[in-house]
């Protein structure tokens, strides 16, 4: 078998760009896939059976369709209805919806699982299903959150490869630019796997280290 | 005791879960200042009942008043919304058979916590008041330590600290020894009795019988979801009627310490 080192020495640095722009693409996106999930995770306990449908909804479709299919959505249809977004923006716009979709699971799971007294703790002080939520269960949540929730940033950073789709120049497109040139898809897509493999392992890292710094009980 | 006003009032309490009746019209009034004690056998339906009075748990009929609010209902008669709900329960005080602590938060926090997001005092204010009154029950060494770091009785005694921060005007206590050792059950006790000396009204459900006999102005038997039997006592227990409660008490015998 011919492995061609001229084009992984050519090619390493090279990737380097694209790097940078799936971590630019994939932490805009988390940032505001916890904040929708979070959201949405919140107003799926809340009472309103309004808030709760629509939420069902939401995740219900994001679950039951395809990411590359989410992202023409967002690319191709969002103009027909006036909104057009560059690339990036579209790409961060999907994945954070899509990713939004399975914090809101994990965020509604966790909180559900605190234990019954302590909401009925709250509320015999004459506190609010909502003041319980935020003072008393939420502020438990957080620590059992993080394993899950970098399960869904892990796989939003995998997922942002299909934003090579719509020309986002991330790692993706950016080796496949290189393989249309080059023509040495065995070595360009091993070099893209290991970068793959050695961002999503600091990330894991960091959630680690994020997991332990949180206060136990 | 007897010239008192009535501070509580539960008529026709009534509960099902499913097919099975667990409070069928419960009956109960508690004068201003009374400690009651609620006693039977376990699944008599004592904790339901209250729960029902808080509106931890929504009676099927019967009605709920203390002082000059009926639960569930605004002063016009119309349904409560949830933030006069809540308003209303913070009437009572509810201490928990397992303490339900906020396990992330201090003794002091955990007793400032409501002051501060419900009654909206100052963070300094109301951790000053916990203070006071996690020092009133013995606890002045413990304020900043968080659940886990303290014993079972010690945790009671928080709690009791949690519902007493409200100002409630009675607080229902649902059997605040059962989950303790033996050696931590007296600490929790005294506290209670000395709440009962100060004139709190209190509904408490429990198993000690030393104390219904020391601290109860009135005893309530409860046997199948109903009030079977009532009186001081001296009387309850000195010359049951009931027979339920007559079998109820020679199983007691063994354990109670005289
Ligand atoms: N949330 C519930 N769902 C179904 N059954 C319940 C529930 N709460 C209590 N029960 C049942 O009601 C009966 C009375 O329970 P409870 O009020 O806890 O009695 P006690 O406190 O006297 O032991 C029991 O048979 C119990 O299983
Ligand atoms: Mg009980």
């Amino acid at each position: 078998m011919y492995f061609d080192w001229n084009v992984v020495t050519y090619a390493a640095p090279l990737l380097a760009h694209g790097v940078v722009m799936t971590l630019q693409v994939s932490a805009v996106a988390a940032v505001l896939g916890l904040l929708l999930g979070l959201a949405a995770g919140l107003a799926s306990l809340s009472n309103s059976v309004l808030l709760r449908g629509v939420i069902r909804l939401y995740v219900e479709f994001i679950r039951g369709t395809p990411l590359l299919i989410q992202i023409f959505l967002v690319f191709f249809a969002l103009p027909v209805i006036g909104i057009r977004l560059p690339e990036f923006w579209a790409g961060v716009v999907a994945l954070a919806l899509n990713a939004g979709a399975y914090i809101a699971e994990v965020v509604r799971g966790t909180v559900g699982s605190i234990e019954k007294g302590q909401s009925e703790a709250g509320l015999s002080i004459g506190m609010t299903r909502r003041a319980t939520l935020m003072w008393v269960l939420l502020p438990q949540a957080w620590r059992p959150m993080v394993p899950a929730l970098t399960n869904d940033l892990i796989t939003l950073t995998k997922n942002s490869s299909l934003l090579s789709v719509i020309s986002v120049y991330e790692l993706t497109r950016a080796g496949q630019a290189i393989i249309a040139t080059h023509f040495a898809p065995f070595e360009i897509f091993l070099l893209l796997a290991l970068y793959y493999w050695a961002l999503i392992s600091a990330l894991a890292y960091v959630s680690r280290r994020i997991e332990r710094a949180l206060p136990s009980w | 005791m007897v010239t008192r006003p009535v501070l509580v009032e539960a008529r026709g309490i009534s509960k099902s879960f499913g097919a099975r009746n667990v409070l069928q019209s419960v009956d109960l009034s508690v004068h201003e200042g009374e400690t009651v004690v609620i006693i039977g056998a376990s699944g008599s339906g004592k904790t339901t009942f209250l729960r029902c009075l808080n509106r931890l748990e929504t009676p099927d009929a019967g009605t709920v008043r203390i002082a000059d609010v009926t639960i569930g209902q605004r002063a016009d008669g119309r349904p409560a919304d949830e933030r006069e709900l809540a308003n209303q329960r913070r009437l009572f005080g509810f201490v928990f058979q397992r303490f339900n602590l906020f396990p992330h938060l201090t003794a002091a926090q955990n007793v400032a916590l409501g002051p501060r997001r419900v009654l909206g005092i100052p963070r300094a204010q109301a951790e000053a008041r916990a203070v006071q009154e996690l020092t009133r029950l013995g606890l002045a060494d413990h304020v900043n330590k968080r659940p886990g770091q303290l014993s079972g009785g010690q945790q009671q005694r928080v709690a009791i600290a949690r519902a007493l921060a409200m100002d409630p005007r009675v607080i229902l206590f649902d059997e605040p020894t059962s989950a303790l050792d033996p050696e931590l059950v007296q600490e929790v006790l005294d506290a209670m009795r000395a709440l009962a000396a100060e004139g709190m009204t209190m509904v408490v459900v429990t198993h000690e019988m030393r104390f219904a006999r020391q601290v109860a102005d009135r005893v309530v038997f409860m046997a199948d979801g109903r009030i079977a039997e009532e009186g001081p006592p001296e009387t309850l227990f000195g010359a049951p009627r009931d027979e339920r409660l007559q079998r109820f008490l020679r199983h007691l015998e063994p354990q109670r310490d005289l």
